[in-house]
């Protein structure tokens, strides 16, 4: 990386831009998700650790053979389902009973029967927030610029192609030579792909 | 490919998606109605359902300056036409729901091409049902410190949660919040297609920014679909819920014909039989339009003629059991509200209710019925009209004759009732024809997923 302006001001070293690896990875181009499985089982068993598919729809048992860990969505969806339900017996108990006391025909002023309704609700609502929020973070959403754009035939992967990127951070990374291997896996098109 | 066109099965088990067609023939084939100009048919529905909208503004801003004695309600019919269209039309919203989280749990794959359209009907029809709630308190624009918890130095006080009315609000909010989040997160792969595809710099930008950097990446994809499965499962409870929490606002009262423990489960079944009946409305004449025989096949649209028939038999069976309760009970007063209900001043609204209701969907029975778009159309034309009748009669028959003979009454809408009724339908069909011209109306990455299965089936059969 070039020498700036930045390097002799007393900046904290986690503000500076980070230096970037020059290449995103070899990028690979399959007609059918079976081959695209079966290059991923490939490169597995070779040795490589850093591969991301993209496809135009989600392929069953993929993670499995890129060896992803269970999505950890579940315990979000329910930390909130339960702030959600907490929050409802708050709001209807401190509303109701504490500051602004109704009485109407008699009945108590709060009571778990028919506070179920709301109390569903907002358990429904804060969990289907948490769903959709959560999945956003976890797949860092929205994110404009990604290093797979530069793929010149990235927009297969939303119409009819399986793609298989081989990450330039994989310690086995070889550059140009793996395209070769790409291909006799099956791919049509193989590239390496700028960061 | 070419080979499922031949397959011999496709007799005895039509295959949902057919005419052989690739992942690319089904990218291209919905894609294109966003990206090419649209028949003129379109056009002409276009203008005439935005009349039709504004008409509604008119009537509403109408209703605004003067109050709302410029609708049909009275003493003792304090709810007219407004909370019939309002339950209406959240009815119809139910069929959405159903589709894109029940049949999704239940595996049912037939589901794939018929709902994103019926998802985005269900979002349009509670934004129409909102308005009726929203217009009947006159003050809309105060409405807020009324049916929402919103800290205020304005009225002081909070709302009754113990009152059915306000479980509503809760429900029906919910309900249109869930639904909205449900349809954006499957739009998003859908949306990083168009974005794909675009060739012009507004498309790039518009569906850049929209689908918020899909990549369709399997580590996206696993958090998507989890995502995606977790919205399933809390919308079926949810959906059940709210037609339940409707029909609270009527049987927790103390109005014959409205007291009345079968409501929830009467209410659901009744919301699915009108929503289905709308989704088979508008999907026979979309897919007419846009030539979509491939992908909205026959079977898809006579499953959802047998969904009609079941669920139009549990309406029936509850018109039934709402009569003898009556008679069962010994109550002099229930019983005359239902002999009131059939014979009374309304007993036209009533038979019209039982003939659509009830004996139309019956003709689902025949497999020309159900396999015949042009009839289907007619029939669920029929149990929309049956259905919005159904609501009319549940609320002015109840009310316009209740304990005191001296209190009796009778409704009739005004002309602002009916514009404002045709208005919310004008409403609709804009927001239904906007969406059909600039979104995709079919999910295209679930029907190449239900495609790619298809094809790994074939595979194993030859």
């Amino acid at each position: 990386m070039a020498t700036s302006f930045l390097d002799n001001l007393p900046i904290p070293e986690f503000l500076k831009p980070r230096e970037e690896a020059p290449h995103y990875g070899v990028v690979g181009d399959f007609d059918t998700p079976e081959e695209l499985l079966r290059a991923i089982r490939t490169l597995r068993v070779a040795g490589f650790t850093k591969m991301e598919a993209y496809s135009p729809f989600p392929i069953h048992g993929i993670d499995e053979a890129l060896g992803e860990p269970r999505s950890p969505l579940g315990r979000i969806v329910i930390t909130a389902a339960v702030v959600g339900l907490a929050g409802a017996v708050a709001l209807q108990w401190w509303t109701g009973a504490v500051d602004y006391k109704l009485n109407v025909a008699g009945k108590p002023l709060f009571a778990l029967e028919p506070s179920v309704p709301i109390m569903f609700e907002l358990t429904v609502l804060l969990a289907a927030f948490a769903a959709v929020l959560g999945m956003f973070y976890l797949n860092r959403m929205p994110t404009y610029y990604h290093a797979f754009f530069n793929f010149s035939r990235a927009g297969g992967a939303s119409n009819d192609r399986f793609l298989l990127a081989v990450e330039a951070a994989d310690p086995k990374f070889r550059g140009e030579e793996l395209k070769t291997l790409l291909d006799s896996l099956g791919s049509r098109h193989s590239e390496l792909v700028e960061a | 490919m070419a080979d499922l066109a031949i397959d011999p099965r496709i007799e005895l088990n039509p295959t949902l998606v057919q005419g052989g067609m690739t992942y690319a023939d089904v990218s291209e084939k919905i894609s294109a109605i966003t990206e090419n100009k649209p028949p003129k048919q379109w056009y002409y529905l276009i203008t005439i359902s935005s009349l039709m909208t504004v008409m509604l503004f008119g009537c509403l801003g109408y209703l605004v300056v003067t109050g709302i004695g410029v609708w049909g309600n009275n003493n003792p019919v304090g709810w007219g036409w407004d909370i019939t269209n309002f339950v209406w039309w959240i009815g119809i919203g139910h069929a959405g729901t159903l589709i894109s989280a029940v049949l999704f749990l239940f595996r049912q794959k037939w589901r794939t091409s018929i709902n994103r359209a019926a998802e985005a009907m269900t979002l349009f029809a509670v934004a129409c049902a909102a308005i009726y709630p929203l217009f009947h308190t006159g003050r809309p624009w105060r409405a807020i410190y009324w049916l929402f918890p919103a800290p205020n130095e304005y009225l002081h006080l909070w709302q009754n949660f113990r009152s059915p009315l306000e479980w509503d609000v809760f429900a029906v909010s919910t309900y249109g919040t869930v639904s909205l989040l449900f349809w954006f997160t499957g739009l998003i792969p859908d949306l990083a297609t168009l974005r794909d595809r675009a060739t012009n710099r507004v498309r790039k930008v518009v569906f850049g920014i929209l689908s918020l950097g899909w990549r369709g990446s399997a580590s996206q994809w696993r958090h998507y679909e989890l995502a995606y499965l977790i919205l399933a499962g809390i919308s079926t409870p949810l959906v059940l819920s709210v037609h339940s929490i409707v029909s609270f606002d009527f049987a927790t009262s103390v109005i014959p014909g409205w007291h009345t423990t079968i409501f929830p489960p009467y209410f659901v079944a009744g919301a699915i039989f009108s929503g289905f009946a709308m989704v088979v409305t508008l999907m026979t004449v979309a897919r007419w339009v846009y030539n979509l025989q491939n992908l909205i096949t026959i079977k898809h649209l006579e499953n959802m003629c047998k969904v009609m028939l079941a669920t139009g038999m549990i309406v029936g069976f509850a018109y039934g059991t709402e009569f003898f309760i009556a008679w069962y009970s010994g109550n002099a007063y229930e019983r005359f509200a239902f002999l009131n209900r059939a014979f009374g001043p309304y007993w036209w609204a009533y038979w019209t209710m039982l003939t659509c209701n009830v004996v139309s969907p019956q003709l689902f029975w025949f497999k020309k019925f159900r396999t015949t778009p042009a009839l289907m159309f007619i029939i669920a034309i029929f149990i929309n009209i049956g259905m919005w009748f159904e609501r009319f009669v549940i609320i002015a028959t109840s009310l316009h004759r209740d304990f005191l003979p001296a209190s009796w009454g009778y409704f009739k809408p005004t002309w602002v009732d009916i514009g404002t009724f045709a208005g919310t339908i004008g409403m609709f069909l804009t927001l239904f024809l906007l969406f059909l011209r600039f979104l995709p109306a079919i999910a295209m990455s679930e029907v190449k997923g239900v495609l790619h299965q298809q094809i790994e089936e074939g595979k194993g059969n030859h």
